[in-house]
């Protein structure tokens, strides 16, 4: 599957990598229902780092949409209410 | 609707029926978006040139300012001293109001940069994929290729424009702080009025009393006046 960390690109992960996202996901996503800044930074880093460490970034030529996109470092709480509705940021 | 769909869709154009007109219109937007992140990473660089060269201003005028309270303080005059610090420290805390400003706008100019750089390779990738799909494919396979490629730039033209935008936000935001600042450029010129520099010297917290005491403490008796001090 193909996840773009906004701001800085695309990367292939292979589909098992979902169960591991959706861990990571499920932090954020009780980060930002407590409005928790902190924790949501952290969460997002953590994020970012583990599609990092289980991806290889995309060929900069490679015209393809992905499955999963991320908001950019540096996103609070509000900047993520705005683009997603709740579901979290990964999907399943 | 996820994320990717949104961020498509901020940068979709009307579908089109005739698949080759769709990439022509969806290249052209492309074009045109790269020459405004162009165009968004030059005013941000512009932006932070400005406020770095008002920083290094400050910091000379606050440098000068304190030198000459040093003298003040040397030659015994502690009242003009006074008012000398005063107006450094109102310098002081501009510097540290700007300072983490221009940070932000380096950053952001650097994101852009990298935008410019990605969108770039993009949009020279679907360039030679649109001429590649006029010739040699058959339509169904040309039409698959095409929903992919209008895809994948979609989000990508989504991503750089949201990159803009943010980059333009926080421009405006350090113009509004820096106009705020204004108030205390004033508090900081030649001659400020005595409410001006009691409001410096409440902003101060204390301070200037107590880099009068240390420079007062420092100065030696007697003898020549003191050598500039940077602290």
């Amino acid at each position: 599957m193909i996840v773009r960390i906004m701001g800085e690109g695309q990367l292939e992960l292979p589909d098992s990598a979902l169960d591991d996202l959706n861990a990571f996901d499920r932090l954020a996503e009780l980060a930002v229902d407590a409005d928790n800044e902190s924790a949501f930074a952290a969460a997002l880093v953590a994020l970012h780092d583990a599609v990092r460490a289980r991806g290889v970034v995309l060929a900069g030529d490679v015209l393809a949409p992905s499955d999963v996109v991320l908001p950019p470092v540096g996103s609070t709480v509000a900047d993520v209410r705005a683009l997603f509705d709740g579901d979290g940021m990964v999907p399943g | 609707m996820s994320l990717g769909k949104r961020l498509s869709a901020l940068f979709k154009g009307d579908d089109e029926d005739d698949p080759q007109r769709e990439l022509e219109v969806s290249y052209d937007r492309q074009v045109a978006l790269l020459q405004q992140t162009r165009r968004g990473a030059a005013d941000v660089a512009t932006s932070r040139k400005r406020l770095e060269l008002q920083l290094r201003q400050l910091e000379a005028r606050a440098d000068v300012l304190h030198a000459e309270a040093v003298t003040l303080v040397g030659a015994g005059d502690d009242d003009r001293a006074r008012v000398l610090l005063t107006r450094h420290a109102g310098l002081l805390a501009q510097i540290a109001e700007l300072g983490p400003q221009e940070a932000q706008l380096r950053t952001a100019q650097e994101q852009l940069e990298v935008s410019v750089q990605r969108l770039e390779v993009k949009v020279e990738a679907f360039r030679s994929q649109k001429d590649a799909l006029s010739a040699g494919y058959t339509a169904a396979e040309a039409q698959a290729r095409t929903t992919t490629a209008l895809a994948g730039v979609d989000e990508e033209l989504g991503d750089a424009g949201f990159a803009l935008q943010r980059a333009r936000d926080r421009t405006e935001a350090m113009q509004a702080k820096a106009q705020a600042l204004d108030e205390l450029t004033a508090l900081g010129a030649e001659s400020p009025g005595d409410a001006a520099l009691r409001r410096l010297q409440e902003l101060s917290g204390g301070g200037v009393d107590a880099e009068l005491a240390r420079l007062k403490d420092a100065r030696p008796l007697p003898g020549p006046l003191p050598t500039k001090e940077l602290s």
